[in-house]
């Protein structure tokens, strides 16, 4: 079409500008291409340890998953047995745990959804709470041992409930106050219009819309107190022995793993991944119910 | 008539419902508080023995003797910050890139299961993480990765003394890379929030200027949600410093000071593991205690620094 010409210097000034601005381009979006590369690559490289973490366990802790893993004890370094009553003291010790800061969680979190709303006071407890949910858990065990285990005299499996109990309140406190926030003040209005007064407005309307959030919580709390170890090193510290007793040392997975884990014996080592893989499945379970539970609210 | 009157009385009767269920929610608030309050008093009496005894020299001397009873917390102090640090180091980048990854590149199909799956790596407990660091990732260091290390960084002038020494697995290192991996989904889930935060037109003016993806995240969204991000990489080095059980695996629990990231050491929290039902004598119990409470303020101010700072820019507090 254009017939050749000796381009004038203006021409060939602004070829060169066009070249280098288009070499600019390029170079920017060679970076922006390995930069997703590699964004790409590190998720991969996360969800892979996750699968690597789970395959580890199931290989490892599937040979013991058997009956008598579940029926008997803890056994003694060379002969056999199994984690019955680690699994008991775990079950009893969340259970009642769970079962004291879930009402203490619940009323705290009303407390700030409800009444103090964006008061100062309210203020103070969240940023607290906050700070509680994210303390080291060993913290926790060192304050109960030190209130609980010395004035008893003794480690005991009420001393283990109570560290988890206070474990627990935070995260219920939490989820508590964030879903009855969810709950619109139009509902709340509407109650009161009715004549109904705070109180019943809170447990029949608010509570009744929030219910499967707060059970999220709880059942978030359940999974997080379940795998908890550090403060029950020195609290509930454990029992090689089958005991109901909970003014007694009482055995509880995490201790059971951690000792038998560290311990160079092949047994009780393989019992620690049955032990483990039992925890790990029951608290990713519980998260994903939780999860689910937690989904179908909003939607 | 009567059912008018009926219902009055009931209203009568119910005339305390209310305050009493108000009181009743502010008592279990004021527990919360209450709680903090008691775990600072409590640690602050017990550790007293020590404190008395050893003075503010107890956070920087290195000594930790129980048989002639000369305790200090530093060795335990400097392995809590060295490990935090590099889980920060290595822990951040990949949060960031997680984020970066869930919130402008996935597709919205695959964005909910991914974001789960990085979740429940919260949710595994810390036990898990350090039986598996133990079983799993230390052969893997010492026959592998630390070799590798040893070789190439270990030759670097000056830096170099921090990856030198036999390559044992058990370790600082290690277990600050095992932090890393714990602290990444609660970092990677803040940072979304905060990315989220942005506005969408900030973002869409960007890619209308002919900015690339990287572009708008680099500059327009990390700027924007900057002190959203530093707050939420304050959280998680306030759980890494307060890790317990993952650390205590694979730290080897040697109260010792080392230039190399690739020895053993320990951490308050381990120490306090390994120790303290084994420490007899009031003094010991005390120093131990002791370690725990600067454990304890440490982590209260640094979760606090980043609450405050998550606070200033996702202004969570009102109806989030």
């Amino acid at each position: 079409m254009t017939t050749p010409q000796a381009p004038t210097a203006n021409q060939m000034q602004l070829d060169k500008k066009i070249q280098t601005r288009r070499a600019h381009i390029r170079k920017r979006h060679r970076f922006d291409y390995a930069m997703t590369i590699i964004s790409y690559l590190m998720t991969a490289a996360v969800l892979a340890t996750l699968a690597a973490i789970l395959v580890t366990l199931f290989y490892n802790g599937i040979q013991a998953i058997k009956p008598s893993l579940f029926l008997e004890s803890t056994p003694a370094p060379g002969s056999q047995g199994g984690l019955a009553n680690a699994i008991y003291g775990s079950l009893v010790m969340t259970s009642i745990a769970v079962a004291i800061a879930a009402p203490v969680g619940i009323m705290a979190g009303t407390f700030l959804a409800e009444y103090a709303r964006k008061s100062k006071l309210a203020e103070i407890v969240r940023f607290i709470n906050d700070v509680l949910l994210s303390a080291p858990s060993i913290i926790i065990g060192l304050f109960v041992y030190a209130v609980v285990v010395l004035s008893m005299g003794h480690f005991s499996a009420w001393a283990g409930i109570a560290a988890l109990a206070i474990i627990a309140v935070p995260i219920i406190v939490r989820t508590t106050e964030d879903m009855l926030t969810l709950v619109p003040d139009s509902l709340r209005e509407a109650g009161a219009a009715l004549g109904a007064p705070r109180w019943k407005v809170i447990t029949a309307i608010s509570y009744r819309a929030a219910f499967q959030g707060i059970l999220t919580g709880v059942l978030l709390a359940i999974a997080r107190v379940s795998g908890e170890t550090a403060p029950l090193l020195f609290t509930a510290l454990n029992n090689q022995f089958w005991s109901t007793d909970l003014n007694a040392p009482m055995a509880n997975l995490p201790v059971v793993i951690f000792q038998f884990a560290m311990s160079p014996y092949e047994d009780w080592r393989s019992l620690a991944w049955g032990g483990a893989l039992l925890i790990t499945t029951t608290v990713l379970a519980l998260n994903i119910v939780a999860r689910l539970s937690a989904k179908g609210k909003r939607a | 008539m009567t059912d008018i009157a009926a219902r009055h009385s009931s209203h009568r009767r119910w005339r305390f419902g209310d305050p009493l269920f108000k009181y009743l929610t502010f008592f279990f608030a004021m527990m919360v508080l209450a709680i903090l309050s008691a775990i600072v008093i409590t640690l602050t009496v017990d550790a007293w023995p020590a404190l008395e005894t050893f003075g503010l020299p107890f956070i920087w001397t290195a000594s930790w003797n129980p048989v002639t009873e000369q305790f200090g917390a530093l060795v335990p102090l400097v392995g809590t910050i060295e490990t935090a640090v590099i889980a920060i180091v290595i822990g951040v980048p990949f949060s960031f890139g997680v984020a970066f990854f869930l919130t402008e590149m996935c597709p919205h199909w695959l964005r909910q299961p991914i974001a789960v799956a990085v979740e429940l790596l919260a949710a595994v407990p810390s036990i898990i993480y350090g039986i598996w660091g133990l079983f799993v990732l230390v052969p893997l260091f010492q026959h592998y990765v630390e070799p590798a290390m040893i070789a190439t960084l270990g030759n670097i002038p000056i830096l170099g003394h921090l990856f030198q020494g036999p390559p044992i697995g058990i370790g600082v290192f290690l277990a600050g890379i095992i932090l890393a991996l714990m602290i990444l989904p609660f970092i990677t889930s803040v940072m979304r929030e905060v990315f989220a935060a942005v506005p969408a037109v900030l973002r869409e003016s960007a890619y209308g200027l002919g900015a690339t993806r990287w572009e708008v995240v680099w500059r327009v969204v990390l700027p924007y949600s900057r002190v959203g991000v530093v707050g939420a990489i304050m959280l998680g080095l306030g759980r890494a410093l307060g890790e317990t059980m993952a650390v205590t695996f694979v730290i080897g629990n040697a109260h010792r000071l080392s230039l190399s990231l690739l020895a053993p050491g320990t951490t308050i929290s381990a120490a306090l593991a390994n120790e303290f039902t084994e420490a007899d004598g009031d003094l010991y119990t005390a120093s131990l205690i002791a370690l725990g409470l600067v454990l304890f303020v440490l982590t209260f101010v640094v979760l606090a620094i980043g609450k405050r700072m998550l606070l200033r820019t996702t202004g969570k507090g009102g109806i989030a």
